[in-house]
């Protein structure tokens, strides 16, 4: 039994729009396993199945089933399922603009019943990101790209959650920020032992701290395995990697479609 | 001079009980967008449950009261789960629709149980007059101006500190969001009517107090439109600060210009505020980093 198992699910929007169809994946506690595949491929509807969260856009799972820690999970309104240990990071950030940057850690740990070990967790929180800790009182939504990025993350440790789904933590930020912010996902996942699912467009980024990949087309899983498999793989490195194989000709579909997907790169 | 400190006592009573019912609005519009026509309804309830409860049932005042506060709070947890509850997802139109068929339901019932005719408020609230440099105050304002602002002040703590009032504040901001952090939304909702029910039902003891109980009282409901329009549809601050503004501005105005004017010149001072700040004076602003 993993930690994490996604079987066969399907997702429907409005009644009418079938985005995942017929998706499986495993996550293993302690692991940090990522996936990927192109815009619209359905990564951010997988997180959301997870999390509960399709509810608001009228999305739902009408098959297959997702069980966390071997209970199914997919019937549970999203604050239950915070309760149980998940808790994602949504993409775009979403920090609450007009909270101070302590308030938002504050909501982050909305469902704790420990209230006395919250103060101690922020200032964990301020030792893994201390610009939080310079702008408490700050309101969040002046606060830069970057900043919010961490405080969408920091926002989610005050949850004290055992799996977290981070939505493209890169989106949007310079490519210092993108490695210092990688560099604590990883810490995270291994002092305070969080199994983290991590969806990006940045492949390369991603297989480098996954210990197991996932990539996603069109609502299904289309291959897995190892970063060193997945890196290896011809259709990777074509692209999400953005290497091709010398001389070979392109059609001018493949062209585009490799310009499309060119800012993987980075 | 005495006239001044008079007028300014006066409105300062008035004010509070506006920025009461602009307290209860703000909170249901700022968690959830409805604009809750039927607030000038709960109030007049309030009254009347306090008029049932000391003079009909006889029950000591403090009592009374008390027993007031728990009802309306009751009240508006019932209205938002059995009204606006099974509205969620539908158009904001319809909820706020369904706010004017519940201040209906409410006037019906209040008509039903104690009649037209209006009663006489059980007079706990002392209204000896005192003299204070020279102004002749009537103790009951004073007494109203110091209730309204304990339990103002309660409120303004209650968003600012607690984990319900920057959950809610949250969700005023992303609900999707805010349910990403666990947050309940229903549960928020219902804490919002809870809290309107009781702001209305406070300001309905003093205001009764001061005109007596009649349907007549419910009408603050709409003059409190200019009030939360000034301070910001959305600003807790802004409904206090607002109601103030607006209560003194209609006494000086009586006072000073004259008698009919007072319900004209916060239209006017509204307009004004409006064209330079068209969110109101408190107003959200929308953040854009650049
Ligand atoms: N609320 C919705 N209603 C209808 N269709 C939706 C909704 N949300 C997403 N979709 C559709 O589902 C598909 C998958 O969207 P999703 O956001 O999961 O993709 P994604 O892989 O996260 O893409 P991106 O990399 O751009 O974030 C898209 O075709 C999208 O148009
Ligand atoms: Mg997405």
């Amino acid at each position: 039994m993993a930690f994490l198992e996604l079987n066969n699910i399907e997702v429907i929007y409005n009644d009418v729009i079938l985005v995942l169809k017929g998706l499986s994946l495993q996550a293993e506690q302690g692991q940090i396993v990522a996936l990927l595949g192109a815009n619209g491929a359905g990564k951010t509807t997988t997180l959301k199945a997870i999390s509960g969260l399709l509810k608001p856009d009228d999305g739902e799972v009408t098959d297959g089933n997702i069980l966390f820690e071997g209970e199914p999970i997919h019937h549970l309104p999203a604050e239950e399922i915070v309760r149980r240990g998940i808790f994602q990071v949504m993409e775009g950030r979403r920090v609450f603009e007009h909270l101070t940057v302590e308030e938002n850690l504050l909501a982050g740990a909305y469902t704790r019943r420990d209230r006395q070990n919250i103060r101690p967790d922020m200032e964990r929180v301020y030792t893994y990101f201390p610009r939080l800790r310079e702008r408490r009182h700050q309101t969040a939504g002046y606060l830069s790209g970057g900043e919010q990025q961490m405080l969408a993350i920091g926002r989610a440790l005050m949850a004290r959650p055992t799996l977290m789904l981070l939505d493209e933590p890169s989106l949007g930020l310079a490519p210092l920020l993108v490695k210092e912010i990688f560099d604590i996902i990883v810490r995270i996942n291994r002092e305070e032992g969080t199994t983290i699912l991590l969806v990006e467009q940045n492949a390369r980024l991603a297989l480098n701290v996954a210990n197991y990949g996932y990539i996603m087309e069109n609502g299904r899983i289309v291959l897995e395995g190892t970063p060193d498999e997945l890196k290896n793989n011809a259709d990777v490195k074509e692209f999400y990697l953005g290497l091709t194989a010398v001389g070979e000709r392109k059609s001018y579909r493949n062209v585009k479609h490799y310009k499309r997907r060119k800012r993987w790169l980075q | 001079m005495d006239k001044f400190l008079q007028l300014t006592i006066t409105g300062l009573s008035m004010g509070m009980i506006y920025a009461l019912v602009a307290l209860g609005f703000v909170v249901i519009y700022k968690s959830s967008d409805v604009i809750n026509f039927a607030q000038g309804e709960m109030l007049m309830f309030g009254a009347y449950l306090t008029f049932a409860f000391v003079v009909q049932f006889g029950l000591p005042w403090t009592i009374g009261v008390l027993l007031t506060l728990i009802t309306a709070a009751f009240l508006g947890v019932l209205a938002e789960t059995f009204v606006l509850r099974p509205l969620i997802g539908e158009p904001i139109i319809s909820m706020i629709m369904a706010t004017i068929g519940l201040s209906s339901v409410l006037r019906a019932i209040i008509n039903a149980v104690w009649g037209p005719v209006p009663r006489q408020f059980p007079g706990f609230i002392p209204t000896d007059v005192i003299q204070i440099g020279g102004a002749a105050i009537g103790l009951d304002r004073l007494i109203a101006i110091g209730v309204a602002l304990i339990f103002l002040v309660a409120f303004t703590l209650f968003f600012r500190y607690t984990r319900e009032g920057i959950a809610m504040r949250a969700i005023a901001d992303d609900q999707q969001a805010a349910l990403s952090m666990g947050i309940s939304i229903k549960r928020v909702f219902a804490i919002a009517w809870g809290i309107a029910g009781i702001s209305a039902a406070v300001a309905g003891i003093i205001l009764a107090n001061i005109v007596g109980v009649s349907g007549d009282i419910g009408i603050l409901g709409l003059r409190v439109f200019p009030v939360v329009i000034l301070g910001g549809l959305d600003s807790i601050p802004g409904a206090i600060i607002g109601g103030i503004i607006i209560g003194l501005l209609e006494f000086y105005t009586g006072g000073y210009i004259g008698e009919g004017l007072n319900l004209i010149v916060p239209f006017i001072v509204l307009i004004v505020v409006l064209m330079v700040r068209p969110y109101g004076l408190f107003g959200k602003e929308i953040i854009e980093r650049v």
